[in-house]
């Protein structure tokens, strides 16, 4: 059993760290491996990816993701340490989420592939690290592989933060090899946390997550005074007060105590159904005698990326708004409004942080509520100035307005991509035809760059990234952060199909790139509208101006010839078909369109970069 | 109401690329069905009609495949004897005979018309060489021609023959040449059918690779109102959107599907109209023959009902020149559009295609039904 009790453990026995790493680089394997040194689990029911897995350990009525475990460890120096092992979310669009882990911790165990080398995102991960004043421990893994270059890539790291290449320790988790190695020197480098333990209670949210079983799950790291099980609770930034159901650590199961005392990690429970009412980065204090002043660091959760959300088939309407409703519970930054749409029927105009975050809603609502959904092409927030002074936000191609306009604002970003040498030119072409502003170029090692850009959002969220996968054969990698806005020239290209416009396909592109955007829209109608009775045009236009234009010819033959012997049933059977799909035709003025024609043309830009990826 | 009974007969030399009909070359067979005895299970069936139906006298005869004319003539005669004997053959009978010009000679159709066949209907598709190629064709341009002359100096006041146009590498030209050859052998009665590429064929998986160009819509559309133009201008009349004879060469057999009159099919895959019932029977020859082992050699039966009948009015009898009934058109508000659209017209009391109509008959029929 462990010397040290939650609730009153000594801060100068405490570490809290985390672990940066990119996706593959070894983290899950070097966390289950701590789990071992440290003897938390027993070896009998260890398993591979223990933490990850543990969403789906539902015996204890709980659900739990390795947000953060406590890990007791006994030092060279003889003395048991409590490590908290804190996770980060390890994608661009969760910044804020990584930035509140980290705050919630005083080092960081920075992992590379020895046979890789950094990538951008772990690099920007480590700069808000460094932003943060966290101890880097610099370690690379998978040094057993025959492709590993310890040496080349020691060398990479020891030049990024500015260490000695001898200090970076070489692991492999996959063997066991130098992970207590790691550990020590998390006990010897990471400064304990400092706190005031007589102070009001103060603790950082750096995690909240919604389980079926116990309402909202929040993880907590404790800076100031001690939060028990007896207390009431408030969050900050809203005053609302809960009872405290259960107070726990995680190791790696949940397991509840008495308190947290300063510096300590773990979980409160307080019945709340919402993550919204438990927001990450809030600070909890005790509802008597609480603190006054919030920690630092608070933000409200703000959509970057909007996009509409349909049912394909339309009827399903009810079950994604239910879906909707229920993911909200777990996700604290969705946004959404009922939207309406002539091509799509009903669905919903979302808000997301990014990309990422949109793709992994739209997932889970396909996956849990077995739902087929279409989205419309993704839109950033634009700001536009009137003639008349006055301002307006616009998230929707359909909320431009036609003229009176005169000065529209985008959101821009500082991307850094790192990429072989060999790449550089094809990618420095990809970002200036993505409006791309150079700010610099850094070798990381001889034949890896760090590239650096202000690019338009917008520019990055119409597949930039497969894009820059399939010209460096996948060894690029990005990241990017909002870095304010920029005045720019966009123009609305609407897609007019027999003079009606057809809202799903509206969009708001640069002056420049209007043309391409108009031919590539009507080009692909063209080709999956089916032709009607009369010439049906296509026109791409910029308020009324057309600015290109495909023709649909009339269809001439519209019979079958045969009479397949008597086969009567045959013929019948085909016609109740076409009078079926007549009736799932969407109506655009007197042309009939299927709803498949236009799925498919939303769709079609997402596969056909796929494929080039 | 006149009483039809097709025969299929289900074998070919050699299959053709484009063809989807219920017909098999001798290695595609099962052991247990023999080309040379197989009309004796048609009788089979035949003798099971006429036990059902009692004698009902057939006003048509049609043999269909399949190529019925690569049996002989003594196989299809005797099965034509069964029908009268089992159903009886009405005094003005008319008994067709599909043929393949590979697979005839005079003494072929000198049997058949003693044998009380009235008509023969020829495949000959096209008059160009290329075309005949890609449809795998194996009988030359020629050879229809011949097979008609035969026929009628055998004695056959009507003859057919088909045609296929718009097949890829098609010119116009090669339309005027078939239609001005099939004219020149003075028969009465001209089929036309657009090229269509069904899922399954050899021809698909050609199309599909590349190897050969998809028919084209506007072309086909081109070459239909050449044909009719072509044909207008011999002497032949339109009776059936894809159908034109002289007069007195309609092919009454055909007709009757489009007028929804009754009829029994015979042989595998046949489909049958009777009593408001339609069924069909087992595709291959041998599960058919099982089928009539077992005592009922059918696949499936249906009774379509009251809206599915009206459907079925619709769509048949629209094709026709002599149109549909204005007392069967389920939507008169349709009606008025399709006039103004000009694709129908109306005169008497039926509602008759306009030539532009007649191309996009599907979707008059569509319209018609309304919703």
């Amino acid at each position: 059993m462990p010397v040290q009790k939650p609730g009153s453990t000594d801060p100068l026995v405490v570490r809290n760290f985390c672990i940066i790493a990119h996706i593959d680089h070894g983290k899950s394997t070097l966390a289950d491996r701590m789990l071992q040194v440290t003897e938390v689990v027993d070896p009998r029911q260890m398993r591979a990816q223990y933490l990850d897995r543990m969403d789906i350990e539902r015996e204890r009525g709980i659900t739990i993701k390795s947000q953060a475990v406590r890990l007791p460890f006994v030092a060279d120096d003889g003395i048991e340490y409590v490590l908290n092992m804190i996770d980060t979310p390890g994608h661009v669009d969760f910044t804020y989420e990584v930035s509140r882990s980290l705050a919630a911790c005083e080092g960081a165990v920075l992992l590379v592939d020895a046979a890789q080398g950094i990538e951008a995102q772990t690099l920007a991960n480590l700069y808000l690290a460094l932003e943060n004043d966290l101890m880097i421990v610099p370690v690379l893994n998978k040094i057993d592989l025959p492709a590993a270059q310890p040496e080349k890539y020691a060398a990479e790291l020891a030049r990024i933060i500015g260490c000695d290449p001898a200090d970076v320790l070489l692991t492999s988790a996959k063997t066991g090899l130098g992970v207590r190695e790691v550990l020590q020197r998390v006990v010897e480098q990471v400064p304990a946390p400092m706190g005031d333990a007589q102070a009001p209670a103060r603790a950082m949210i750096f995690d909240s997550v919604y389980d079926t079983y116990r309402g909202v799950v929040t993880y907590v790291r404790v800076i100031d005074g001690r939060i028990g099980t007896r207390d009431k609770v408030a969050m900050m930034s809203t005053g609302a007060v809960h009872e405290l159901l259960e107070v726990g650590i995680i190791s790696p199961e949940p397991i509840p105590c008495q308190g947290l005392g300063v510096g300590e990690v773990g979980y409160l429970i307080t019945g709340v159904k919402d993550v919204r009412q438990s927001r990450v980065g809030d600070t909890v204090t005790t509802a008597t005698k609480g603190a006054t002043q919030a920690l630092g660091g608070y933000r409200d959760p703000k959509p970057m990326v909007y996009s509409g959300l349909y049912p394909i088939d339309g009827s399903d309407y009810p079950e994604l708004r239910d879906a909707l409703d229920k993911l909200k519970l777990n996700d604290a930054a969705l946004v959404y409004e009922p939207e309406t749409s002539l091509a799509l029927g009903f669905g919903f105009r979302c808000g997301f942080l990014g990309l990422l975050h949109m793709e992994i809603v739209r997932e889970r609502l396909e996956r849990e509520a077995n739902l087929d959904l279409i989205s419309t092409a993704p839109n950033v927030i634009y700001r536009l100035v009137q003639d008349d002074g006055t301002e307006i936000t616009v998230t929707n191609p359909s909320e431009f307005p036609n003229g009176k306009v005169s000065q529209i604002f985008e959101p821009i970003v500082r991307a850094t991509v790192i990429l072989p040498t060999e790449f550089v030119g094809t990618v420095m072409e990809l970002c200036q035809q993505r409006r791309g502003l150079m700010l610099g170029m850094d070798y990381l090692s001889e034949d890896r760059v760090e590239l650096r850009y202000t690019l338009p959002l917008a520019e990055i969220v119409f597949d930039f990234f497969d894009q820059l996968k399939s010209k460096t054969r996948g060894y690029a990698s990005l990241d990017y952060e909002l870095s304010g806005e920029q005045q720019a020239d966009l123009v609305k290209v609407d897609i007019l199909l027999h003079g009606e416009p057809v809202d799903a396909f509206s969009a708001i592109v640069h002056r420049d790139k209007a043309m391409s955007y108009g031919t590539m829209m009507t080009v692909k109608l063209k080709e999956l509208i089916p032709r009607q009775q009369f010439e049906v045009p296509i026109q791409a236009a910029i308020g009324s101006r057309v600015i290109t234009r495909e023709t649909i010819r009339a269809i001439r033959k519209d019979v079958l010839a045969k009479c397949y012997g008597g086969d009567i049933s045959r013929k019948r059977k085909l016609l109740e078909k076409q009078k079926e799909g007549k009736k799932r035709m969407k109506m655009v003025g007197r042309v009939e369109v299927p709803q498949e024609a236009f799925i498919a043309a939303l769709s079609t830009s997402e596969t056909s970069s796929a494929k080039k990826s | 109401m006149p009483f039809g009974v097709y025969v299929h007969i289900p074998f070919c030399a050699s299959r053709c690329g484009y063809c989807d009909f219920n017909t098999y070359t001798a290695t595609e067979l099962g052991a247990s069905v023999v080309r040379e005895t197989f009309h004796r299970h048609l009788i089979t069936e035949v003798a099971m009609a006429g036990q059902q139906l009692g004698p009902v006298p057939a006003d048509t005869v049609f043999f269909g495949g399949g190529t019925p004319s690569l049996l002989g003539a003594a196989p299809l005669i005797e099965i034509l004897r069964a029908i009268d004997d089992h159903l009886g053959l009405a005094d003005d009978v008319e008994v067709t005979c599909e043929v393949n010009p590979d697979s005839v000679d005079q003494e072929f159709f000198d049997q058949l018309r003693q044998g009380g066949f009235t008509r023969i209907s020829i495949g000959m598709q096209s008059a160009s060489n290329s075309v005949l190629r890609i449809l795998e064709r194996t009988h030359t341009p020629g050879a229809a021609a011949r097979a008609a002359q035969m026929a009628r100096s055998a004695g056959f006041a009507h003859v057919s023959m088909d045609l296929i146009y718009g097949t890829p590498s098609e010119t116009d030209d090669d339309v005027r040449t078939s239609v001005a050859l099939a004219v020149a052998a003075e028969v009465d009665h001209i089929s036309a059918y657009a090229l269509i590429v069904e899922d399954g064929t050899p021809l698909a998986r050609r199309v599909q690779s590349g190897q050969i160009a998809r028919p084209d819509d506007d072309v086909a559309a081109d070459r239909y109102e050449l044909i009719d133009q072509l044909l207008t201008d011999a002497g032949f009349t339109w009776y059936e959107v894809s159908n034109w004879s002289r007069a007195g060469g309609q092919c009454r057999h055909n007709l009757g599907y489009w007028r929804n009159d009754q009829w029994w099919g015979v042989g595998p895959g046949a489909h049958s109209f009777i009593g408001g019932h339609r069924w069909w029977n087992h595709k291959h020859p041998q599960t058919y023959v099982q089928g009539l082992l077992d005592g009922d050699p059918r696949a499936g039966i249906e009774q379509p009902d009251e809206r599915q009948r009206q459907m079925e009015t619709v769509m048949l009898g629209v094709r026709l020149r002599e149109g549909l009934a204005i007392a069967d058109v389920p939507d008169p508000k349709a009606l008025a559009d399709l006039v103004g659209k000009g694709q129908v017209l109306v005169s008497g009391d039926r509602v008759q295609l306009t030539a532009s109509g007649r191309l996009l008959a599907d979707a008059v029929v569509r319209d018609l039904l309304g919703d």
